[in-house]
């Protein structure tokens, strides 16, 4: 009880940030929209080679929801760093809250700011370009994919504790962030690609959320990837949520 | 208040271990202002982490208002507040936002932590600055704010971490008294500081530290009664300063001496009366000093008698 108030006290007052400068969450919006916009409509022309009947905005909008939790997430930790300089972290962790609720406080404001700007993605494609996405589906991928984005800005967060600089941050996050878009068909479904490509993809366990995602948008709750896609995606969030909480618990971050 | 003994802490650095500090006992007493003093890295700075569970001690045992450092240290977090050298503030947030968080972090309800904070607003001299962003405060009222974050759940216990570091002359002044009114009214204060005047005016007790040891302890009149007599310092060639100290040798009762660069300082029991006779003596030999001054003795000297040095060039170090 007291653990979840805590928990309570710390989104709140990250959230309170955001909606005191909603602006941010919207120019955090301004990439996947031009992606969506500028990107999106090619893919009605190579939509014949995903298979008959294929709507291309049923692919490409649940790839674009993962990648705003993908870059929103593992960027949360530069606001970690700026919170070591400026001594807030310190600040709170020298009272009796409990570490892991001042970290899940900050976790659950990224999922809910994901969330929101995923919804606002999804209903320009749907004003835009006709999508019609499964509303069930369209729900369990937003908490599918708030679930992973939980995961990656913990071990965001974890990295922000490490390394305590954001140039350390940022060539970290350069390195692992391309391969991970790249090989984990967000853009473009991986089916499109050789063999070899699509076996390095299967070991992105991102690839399994994304495949999790179409199935849901298009409301293939049966489909095998859905399944599998839960599966890896909870327990990758998982691990790295424990990353987190067992840095942010050590002394000294 | 607080007991400790034998808290040591060795960092592990890539030049291999440091020993930040090495063993120290001391007592904290209800109601005093306690100084911690020495130059930067002299451990201060890394025993107040220690007495506040943001550090584990590598060895020894500690007691904080009744709360065993070890076995619980969400007790020792409850019972203290706790400033930092380095500020504590988000700079977009509100500055009544930040304490009321602060406050309901310790466990308070809405109603008492609004309440505390506000009221410590107007203690600091922070009246009508609740609803203005940390960033719009000047210096000396960001410091207020950071106090005031470690006052907000009225503890009776509280570690400042360099308080007044890079405020101006006034805004330091004005600190003091804040701090000295929080003793007034029963708050107990551990500060850490490498001002020796802000040691001499605020503190009840002195620990003196250095290379991570307590090299000496007292009141700030003790500390300098150790050094009985006046302190002559003489502006002098170095390859001048051992001829000179023997002619003032001949010429004074000399207590003790110290060569420090360009400096002679020499120490004696009635330094206005030892003037006249020691110039003599340095003319008759040919040495003509640059400039001379006479000196109470002053927690600096006590600090060059303990260490060898004096503070400032530990700062500079």
């Amino acid at each position: 009880m007291i653990f979840l108030n805590e928990t309570g006290l710390i989104f709140w007052a990250h959230l309170r940030a955001n909606l005191r400068n909603p602006l941010w969450v919207l120019i955090g919006l301004t990439q996947p929209i031009l992606y969506l916009v500028l990107f999106g409509p090619l893919l009605e022309g190579v939509a014949g080679s995903m298979g008959a009947g294929t709507d291309p905005w049923l692919v490409f909008t649940p790839g674009l929801i993962m990648q705003i939790g993908l870059f929103g997430s593992m960027f949360a930790g530069f606001a970690m760093v700026y919170e070591l300089r400026a001594g807030i972290i310190e600040r709170q962790r020298v009272t009796p809250a409990s570490r892991g609720a001042l970290l899940l406080g900050r976790v659950l404001k990224d999922m809910v700011v994901l969330m929101v700007q995923a919804t606002i993605l999804t209903l320009v494609a749907v004003v835009l370009f006709d999508l019609r996405p499964n509303p069930l589906g369209f729900v369990l991928t937003l908490i599918l994919v708030a679930i992973i984005a939980a995961g990656m800005s913990s071990a965001s967060y974890a990295l922000a504790l490490a390394t305590r600089s954001e140039d350390s941050l940022a060539s970290v996050l350069n390195m692992v962030s391309v391969p991970l878009l790249l090989l984990s068909g967000i853009l473009l479904p991986m089916t499109l690609g050789p063999g070899w490509l699509q076996t390095l993809a299967r070991l992105n366990p991102l690839s399994h959320t994304v495949d999790a995602a179409r199935a849901l948008f298009r409301g293939d709750f049966g489909s095998s990837d859905v399944y599998i896609g839960t599966l890896v995606t909870v327990s990758l969030a998982l691990v790295l949520g424990l990353i987190g909480a067992r840095t942010f618990a050590k002394e000294n971050a | 208040m607080i007991s400790v003994s034998g808290l040591a802490r060795t960092f592990t650095t890539k030049t291999g271990p440091v020993e930040a500090v090495k063993g120290i006992d001391f007592q904290v007493y209800e109601g005093e202002i306690l100084g911690l003093l020495g130059p930067n890295g002299a451990g201060k700075t890394t025993t107040l982490r220690m007495i506040s569970t943001l550090i584990n001690p590598t060895a020894g045992e500690a007691t904080v208002s009744g709360a065993d450092l070890r076995r619980d240290p969400r007790g020792v977090r409850s019972r203290i507040g706790y400033v930092a050298q380095g500020g504590s503030t988000n700079e977009e947030e509100l500055v009544l936002d930040e304490l009321i968080l602060q406050a309901r972090l310790f466990g308070l309800s809405k109603a008492a932590a609004v309440a505390n904070a506000e009221a410590l607003l107007a203690a600091l001299d922070l009246d009508g600055l609740g609803g203005r962003k940390c960033k719009q405060l000047s210096g000396g009222q960001r410091r207020r704010v950071d106090i005031a974050l470690g006052l907000v759940h009225q503890p009776n216990l509280i570690y400042l971490d360099e308080p007044t570091t890079g405020l101006d002359p006034q805004s330091r002044a004005n600190l003091w008294d804040h701090i000295r009114s929080l003793r007034d009214r029963g708050t107990t204060i551990v500060l850490t500081t490498h001002y020796l005047d802000e040691a001499d005016a605020l503190c009840d007790r002195i620990l003196v530290m250095d290379h991570g040891e307590i090299v000496a302890e007292g009141t700030p009149d003790e500390l300098k009664r150790r050094i009985s007599g006046d302190v002559i310092s003489l502006e002098i060639a170095p390859e001048l300063a051992a001829r000179a100290i023997a002619v003032a040798d001949d010429a004074l009762d000399l207590r003790s001496q110290l060569t420090e660069g360009h400096h002679v300082h020499l120490t004696v029991e009635h330094g206005d009366a030892a003037v006249i006779p020691l110039l003599h003596a340095l003319q008759g030999a040919g040495i003509v000093p640059g400039s001379l001054t006479v000196k109470r003795p002053s927690l600096d000297d006590v600090f060059l008698t303990v260490t060898g040095r004096s503070l400032r060039d530990g700062d500079r170090a």
